[in-house]
């Protein structure tokens, strides 16, 4: 099956075009283009300030474009107020009804839509269940821990079964072990569901484990919108590459050559070979970009293309992996991870320790900017 | 917790006593069986039992009552409503001046805010009664019930009201049903403090009220001119255990709410 995204006939849930933002003279969101498909999961990711709250309230409703619109299903949302869009939110600080119990704040939307009942109790156990809430149902939302408030808005922005559910970084006060297990309910809930979710993150990891594709913004504007893998693997430029994961970036001159570029990038060193699409003229200036688990790093002198030595500067144990931060001659720190395969007393190297590095042509990526 | 020095209780007693005993004098004298006020002639409650037979001093009563109701229940609203404009809308043309201006009647002295109405009233030809007064009292307690209604307002989460918006509220719909019940302690403390104003108040009744209606204020006023009977020492008991009540259940009602968010 084609991705909806790689398909030229398929049809949009949510079509951003050219909208912009502003507050004041200050541009929020800066003239975005961007279409989302039904049954994705997109990941919207950034630093503070990027403008990814704003997207989200431009969506539910509680901020107009300044300039742009907005199509829902086909349809432009703008003139619609945030009540009358089959859009819920969940929002950043859960915004939970203190004065009602946790049933009542789930059962809230689906009284407004004036449910039956018997259908409407069935639908809230059915919420309570699905989030693991039902011993809470009678409690009031202080009395509850942060985990549970969380999902409690969940529940409650779920319960009336939205074409699109927005989330607001929502597991930005989770400890890390709830919080993946709360990420892997969510993808669970969104294959069970159907729903098309939004969910603004500025967690690399979190929009990694998550999302059908992933938007990385910076200052109002989508940087690159790609699946993770691509996104990781394949980012266009130094500020994706360096905002997911680690990675080396080595600043140089591009030479090009019949399958990529040969890179010079420091007095007396070999050049390095990157395999590429990407034309580049001669003489331009340009980064490679090589993750830290690509590179192998050896005692002697290893058969490779690409290698340089070094001596270990520092070494972070993670416990599963290390990562080892190489300085070469040329003041370059390099980062190389290896995995924990051995006991930690077996270490192959240590601190001080001159070794070499080495990776594959393929192993990084040119760019441009 | 350190204990009282022989300073610190000798501090409070006077202060204590500084405050309180007048009030405590008007109560026991009260209950003095003599008609002379400063000659204490044995317990008896048959102050009380004449105060009921006094029909002008009932009216009087049953007049400051509804006024002090029906008054602070308008300033209620009134209040309320300026209050969320003013804390809730977008930053419109002069909003500053307007929050600045809730406050001026509160610093306005008296005399003048009656003086004014009284020109008003006589102006547009309503004739003063029950009406006026009403009118009056619910001007000047407004203005206190939205400074206390948009205190709570400020520190009241906008986004809950966005919540409801979200889950298919109206925008009156989120405000009667998450905003309101979530303000309610200090709507509830704004009547009680509007229904006192109105009870106590002498000055802006003068102006305002006319033969057909007299509060009690001005009821005790006038007869103490006459000369202290206790039967106003009666009254004036009443009077405290209302207010008492009144501030203790505020207190209570406050108390409470603290505790439950905690
Ligand atoms: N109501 C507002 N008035 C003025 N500036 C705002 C308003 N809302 C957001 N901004 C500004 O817009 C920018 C983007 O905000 P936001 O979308 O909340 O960022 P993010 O969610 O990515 O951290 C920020 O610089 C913020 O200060
Ligand atoms: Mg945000």
């Amino acid at each position: 099956m084609v991705d909806p995204w790689n398909d030229p006939d398929a049809k949009p849930l949510i079509s951003f075009q050219n909208v912009t933002k502003s507050f004041g003279s200050f541009l929020a969101v800066d003239n975005l283009s961007l279409d989302i498909f039904e049954k994705e999961f997109f990941a919207l990711l950034g630093p503070s300030g990027c403008g990814k709250t704003t997207l989200l309230r431009m969506l539910a409703g509680f901020e107009a474009p300044t300039s742009g619109s907005i199509l829902l299903a086909n349809r432009d949302i703008t003139p619609i107020p945030p009540n009358k869009r089959t859009v819920n939110m969940m929002f950043q600080s859960y915004a939970l009804f203190p004065h009602l119990s946790v049933y009542d704040n789930i059962a809230f939307g689906l009284r407004r839509q004036k449910m039956p009942k018997a259908q409407l109790a069935s639908r809230v156990d059915e919420m309570l269940t699905l989030t693991r809430l039902e011993r809470f149902a009678n409690r009031r939302p202080h009395q509850i821990s942060g985990g549970q408030r969380q999902r409690v808005a969940l529940a409650r922005s779920l319960a009336k079964a939205p074409k699109l559910l927005l989330l607001d970084e929502p597991m930005g006060a989770l400890d890390k072990k709830l919080r993946q297990e709360t990420q892997f309910e969510l993808v669970d809930i969104q294959e069970k569901t159907g729903t098309t979710f939004v969910i603004v993150t500025h967690d690399q990891e979190e929009a990694m484990t998550v999302a059908t594709r992933v938007g990385v913004m910076n200052e109002g504007q989508l940087v690159q919108v790609e699946a993770p893998d691509v996104i990781y693997e394949n980012p266009n430029s130094t500020y994706v590459a360096s905002f997911l994961g680690q990675i080396n970036l080595i600043e140089g001159r591009a030479t090009p050559t019949a399958s990529g570029i040969d890179l010079v990038w420091a007095e007396g060193q070999p050049r390095l070979h990157c395999k590429t699409d990407v034309v580049f003229s001669s003489g331009q200036r340009c980064h490679l970009a090589i993750r830290p688990e690509k590179i192998m790093i050896h005692a002697e002198e290893p058969e490779s293309r690409n290698k340089v030595c070094g001596t270990v500067l520092d070494i972070a144990y993670l416990g599963n992996i290390s990562t080892y931060h190489v300085e070469l001659i040329s003041g370059h720190v390099i980062k190389a991870q290896t995995t924990n395969d051995r006991r930690i007393s077996r270490r192959s190297f240590t601190w001080d320790d001159s070794v070499w590095l080495s990776w594959t042509d393929t192993a990084a990526v040119a760019l441009a900017n | 917790m350190r204990r009282l020095t022989w300073f610190n209780t000798t501090a409070l007693t006077f202060g204590f006593a500084f405050l309180y005993l007048p009030v405590v004098i008007l109560v026991v004298y009260s209950f003095n069986s003599s008609r002379l006020v400063t000659v204490w002639a044995g317990f008896s409650t048959k102050w009380y039992f004449e105060l009921l037979q006094n029909q002008l001093f009932i009216d009087a009563a049953w007049v400051t009552l509804r006024v002090a109701a029906i008054s602070s229940t308008i300033a209620t609203i009134l209040g309320t409503m300026a209050a969320y404009v003013l804390v809730r809308s977008a930053r419109f043309y002069g909003r500053t001046l307007f929050s600045g201006m809730i406050y001026a009647p509160l610093v306005m002295p008296e005399v003048i805010t009656g003086l004014s109405l009284l020109l008003l009233f006589i102006g547009i030809g309503l004739d003063r009664g029950l009406v006026t007064i009403i009118l009056a009292h619910t001007t000047f307690s407004m203005c206190f019930v939205s400074v206390v209604v948009s205190s709570r307002l400020a520190n009241f989460d906008r986004s809950l009201e966005e919540a409801a918006l979200d889950l298919g509220c109206t925008p009156f719909h989120a405000f009667c049903l998450v905003t309101l019940p979530n303000i309610a302690p200090a709507v509830i403390a704004g009547w009680l403090l509007a229904f006192s104003l109105s009870l106590d108040d002498l000055v802006i009744a003068s102006f305002t009220a006319g033969p057909s209606a007299t509060t009690l204020p001005i009821r005790i006023w006038s007869s103490v001119r006459l000369g202290v009977s206790p039967e106003i020492n009666a009254l004036s008991t009443l009077l405290i255990a209302m207010v008492s009540i009144g501030v203790i259940t505020a207190a209570l009602i406050s108390k409470r709410n603290l505790l439950r968010q905690n």
